[in-house]
């Protein structure tokens, strides 16, 4: 059985290839595969799209370029839909290295729907410390931000007068891929009640099932997938689903890793293999 | 041994704790006046922090310790942002901002990235069915990875209905375990905290 060997002790930088094959052919020839939106994702969309016309949305988008593949897409989406709805984005991030994505998401989402800015969005920019940025805001905003993030008081930007804390605020939106969602369910849905929709990364979303269960949270967004599902819901073909084909291409591949790695042992175990090969290092 | 850091804790601890079930408003204009204290508290914490870093940093360099390269990339990767961020501003278009986007974002993508290709040569050397709850794990991860993606309903119109009631039955179950076992053992470390049985935060084991 040597081609079973062999296999099994088979060069990473062949599989580094096909991976990297999974990811580049569906973005240059995308594949169009259809998106079907699930539940929490839906009663995400839902609870926004219930808000009326002008009501204040706070949406803190925490997150580094490190994940951005997957939060970006998901704050345009989000963004352009409160745009569409007539609601005014309080937009601001606890993370420094998210200040030029926050800014992007929202210029972005901005141009898309002709948004302006003080009239229809404010961005506030970055500020340190999870639970202290929260709590401020349900205190005392200006406080916390005086100025938004060009230096313009707040008391100067239309929209945000009368604005100082989570009550004059319809929801608050979390897109993170941190800790940062467990502190905004804590403080901003538990001590303040401000009704809450979180959007996180794939690998966090399945943490946050007992607080939609519960009720804490309203909607619950998860990775790219739940991003292309939000792009379907308004409408949009954007960063997300383009990217799902990518993602459904690598997905099968590892699956197929997984399945021909463990057939292939189990045939050398059958030919009396000790399976030398199969144990080896996972990073090798 | 100092008593004033563990008084002033146990007494802000019943303190803020207490007034959090006091609907009086006296009661909760002292509640927010008291979190209000922790902002300049974490202000002086994050100078402290700077300072820190700075001085820990800048021991290496002068003291050509291993690595003394990577701290005077910090050290001036953290004067030169600062200061340009000071001159400059930060927003679009500034030098932060040129920077951020052609070095900062690209980087932290990248390194992010190689995960995929790590994970799915880890996956093909290391996921294996070894034992019965391993092959349990294997079936699950199978499903779940098919079935969260768009492809996965072509496959069988039966995934997504399979994602779901693995992340809504088996996995509520367990997160909701996992969070009521986190909310005691935080009660249960807070209480030590304020009694002064848990003094590790004063640098004392």
């Amino acid at each position: 059985m040597t081609w079973v060997r062999r296999l099994l002790a088979i060069d990473r930088r062949i599989i580094f290839l096909l991976v990297a094959a999974g990811v580049i052919l569906p973005l240059l020839h995308p594949l169009n595969l259809p998106v079907t939106v699930t539940p929490r994702v839906k009663a995400a969309y839902e609870a926004i799209d219930a808000l009326p016309a002008g009501s204040k949305v706070l949406i803190s988008m925490d997150f580094e370029p490190d994940i951005m593949a997957e939060l970006m897409p998901m704050s345009v989406a989000v963004i352009r839909h409160c745009f569409r709805k007539h609601l005014q984005v309080i937009a601001m991030t606890l993370y420094p290295a998210g200040t030029g994505l926050g800014e992007r998401a929202i210029l972005q989402a901005a141009k898309a729907e002709g948004a302006v800015k003080n009239k229809d969005y404010t961005w506030l920019g970055y500020k340190s410390g999870f639970q202290v940025v929260m709590i401020g805001i349900g205190e005392n905003l200006r406080g916390i931000y005086p100025v938004d993030f060009y230096g313009t008081p707040l008391d100067n930007i239309p929209m945000m007068r009368g604005v100082n804390s989570y009550r004059q605020m319809a929801m608050v939106v979390n897109l993170s891929g941190s800790s940062a969602t467990d502190y905004w369910i804590q403080f901003a849905q538990g001590r303040y009640h401000a009704p809450l929709v979180v959007g996180c990364t794939a690998v966090m979303a399945t943490d946050y099932y007992p607080y939609l269960s519960s009720r804490q949270i309203l909607g619950l967004i998860g990775g790219m997938k739940g991003a292309a599902e939000y792009e379907a819901l308004i409408g949009t073909i954007g960063d997300a689903r383009r990217g799902m084909d990518a993602q459904s291409l690598v997905h099968l591949i590892v699956v197929a890793l997984v399945i021909v790695g463990n057939g292939a042992l189990f045939l050398s175990k059958r030919a009396g293999d000790s399976g030398g090969a199969a144990t080896g290092s996972m990073t090798r | 041994m100092r008593r004033g850091p563990l008084l002033v804790t146990f007494l802000s601890g019943v303190a803020v704790a207490a007034l959090y079930f006091i609907p009086h408003h006296k009661a909760q204009a002292l509640n927010s006046k008291l979190l209000e204290w922790t902002l300049v508290v974490y202000a002086f914490a994050l100078i402290l922090g700077s300072l820190s870093l700075w001085g820990s940093h800048m021991k290496k360099v002068q003291n050509r310790a291993e690595g003394w390269g990577f701290s005077l990339v910090t050290l001036s990767s953290l004067v030169v942002i600062t200061v340009l961020g000071i001159w400059k501003g930060v927003g679009e278009g500034t030098p932060v901002g040129i920077i951020y986007d052609n070095i900062n974002s690209p980087l932290a993508s990248t390194m992010f990235s190689l995960l995929a290709f790590v994970i799915a040569s880890a996956a093909f050397r290391a996921f294996r069915a070894r034992s019965v709850e391993a092959t349990l794990l294997l079936i699950t991860a199978i499903v779940m990875m098919v079935g969260r993606v768009s492809i996965g309903p072509l496959i069988s119109p039966h995934l997504p209905g399979i994602t779901e009631w693995l992340l809504d039955v088996p996995n509520l179950a367990a997160k909701r375990a996992i969070a009521l076992g986190v909310g005691l053992g935080a009660v249960s470390t807070a209480l030590k905290i304020i009694l002064g049985i848990e003094q590790s935060y004063l640098g004392r084991s």
